[in-house]
């Protein structure tokens, strides 16, 4: 592709529509159909990515997708992509084996604001796959857990057998300083956890409103009901970031597939804080 | 000195918090202690809802079964949290059953007692309806974002 049509301020770097080619370091899967790849880019970058940014992935002859990045941003040679199957170019992905190759462009758009969160209770709401894009700022916050006062986990998803990154939940559930709340919407009757939907669990959840900051990604509809919680415990839209998703195809701001209101999420997001995108929030032709 | 513990424990209740002492005391009328262990029911679906329960310690479980599906856990409830809304609305009869995950301690309370107290002090009744609605709102939130299965796959 020519870059004549891209941004000025894209056209200055590499092309960013060109796939660099990666390979699979590792694969495992976390539910019957999520699957984490461990990639190794052929270009190590000198930046860490930013958490929430995503990368497109693809699959030669098959396609490309948008996937969050869901490892830790620390790890600069290894880049973690947590995917759901349920197309040709996610379930093709889920295919590759270590060693395999893929195409990869990328990192893009916006991230969660970890340093606006410095001294302020922190509350994370995470709902099914949506936690694989918050795993990078959990990590980021957990590497500096001394500048944060609480930091809170509430993470849904559908069933016990739907719960990603279990092990590691449980780790921190074992750690004091962050409080780590799991509930499923339904499970068998010898589940010993909670059940409910994530949303209850804001108002059980201890934190100063004035002080806090939340971080919120899962569902579209499941994020509105996240933020009508956040906003009856007393926390202001400003506070309130949120991760959208949309069909995004250039990931550089050009096609336009992925408008959402005046912006576009691949450039302009995918994470936006709510006050700037609340208007738009369940408005059917967006 | 029983009745005024009771008084004490419901006016701390997070559902009650804020309640008038003379109302307060017209709930204490109608309540009691209870405690259930680990894996015994509140209650069983269909038996008549002549009480609910404000829990003050433990867990519990809503339970509903399918044929063919087995028993399945929709809800989870803890302390702080109230069991039961059946009694509000005729047939008055419950629609789930109700199990401890663990020892729980809970304040009972006598639906027709409360019933007819709402009757007979309808400012008192709407105090009772002004705490349930919420509850009620809540889980009908729950119950859509449930029933839409929003972690099933993208359309």
């Amino acid at each position: 592709m020519s870059t004549a049509i891209l941004p000025d301020t894209l056209r200055a770097g590499p092309d960013p529509m060109l796939p660099r080619l990666a390979t699979v370091r590792r694969r495992r899967r976390d539910t019957s159909q999520v699957w984490t790849l461990d990639i190794e880019d052929s270009v190590v970058s000198n930046e860490p990515f930013v958490p929430g940014q995503f990368n497109m992935l693809g699959v030669f002859g098959v396609g490309e997708v948008p996937i969050s990045l869901s490892g830790d941003p620390a790890v600069q040679d290894q880049l973690v992509h947590t995917i759901r199957a349920v197309g040709p170019v996610s379930k093709a992905l889920v295919r590759l084996k270590p060693g395999e190759v893929l195409g990869l462009r990328g990192p893009f758009g916006t991230g969660w604001p970890v340093s606006d969160a410095v001294g302020r209770d922190v509350i994370v709401i995470a709902g099914g796959l949506g936690l694989a894009p918050l795993r990078p700022a959990l990590y980021r916050l957990l590497a500096q857990r001394e500048r944060y006062r609480s930091i809170q986990l509430l993470y849904g998803t559908r069933s016990p057998d739907d719960i990603l990154f279990r092990r590691e939940l449980l780790a921190w559930r074992r750690r004091h300083d962050i409080a780590v709340e799991i509930t499923v919407d339904h499970a068998p009757a010898d589940w010993t956890g909670h059940v409910g939907v994530v949303t209850t669990l804001v108002s059980r959840s201890s934190f100063d409103p004035a002080q806090a900051i939340a971080f919120v990604c899962g569902p579209e509809i499941m994020m509105r009901f996240a933020i009508a919680a956040l906003g009856q415990a007393g926390l202001a839209d400003e506070a309130i970031y949120l991760s959208m998703e949309r069909n995004m195809q250039c990931a550089v701001g050009v096609c336009g597939h992925c408008q959402f209101g005046p912006s576009l999420v691949c450039r302009d997001g995918p994470v936006y804080r709510h006050d700037r995108v609340r208007s738009f929030l369940g408005v059917k032709e967006l | 000195m029983k009745i005024e513990g009771l008084e004490r424990i419901i006016s701390e209740h997070r559902f009650f918090a804020g309640l008038d002492d003379g109302y307060c005391r017209l709930v204490c009328g109608c309540a009691k202690n209870v405690r259930f262990e680990a894996g015994q029911y509140l209650f069983h679906e269909g038996q008549p809802a002549s009480q609910f329960y404000l829990l003050r310690h433990g867990r519990v479980a809503l339970e509903i079964s399918a044929p063919g599906r087995g028993t399945m856990q929709f809800q989870t409830l803890r302390e702080g949290e109230i069991v039961g809304v059946s009694w509000l609305i005729p047939p008055y009869r419950w629609t789930y059953d109700a199990k401890a995950l663990e020892p729980v301690r809970a304040i009972a309370m006598d639906a027709t007692c409360l019933q007819q107290k709402c009757e007979a002090d309808h400012r008192f009744g709407y105090e009772m309806m002004r705490r349930f609605v919420p509850v009620l709102v809540e889980r009908l939130h729950a119950t859509q974002l449930q029933i839409l299965d929003v972690y099933g796959n993208p359309a």
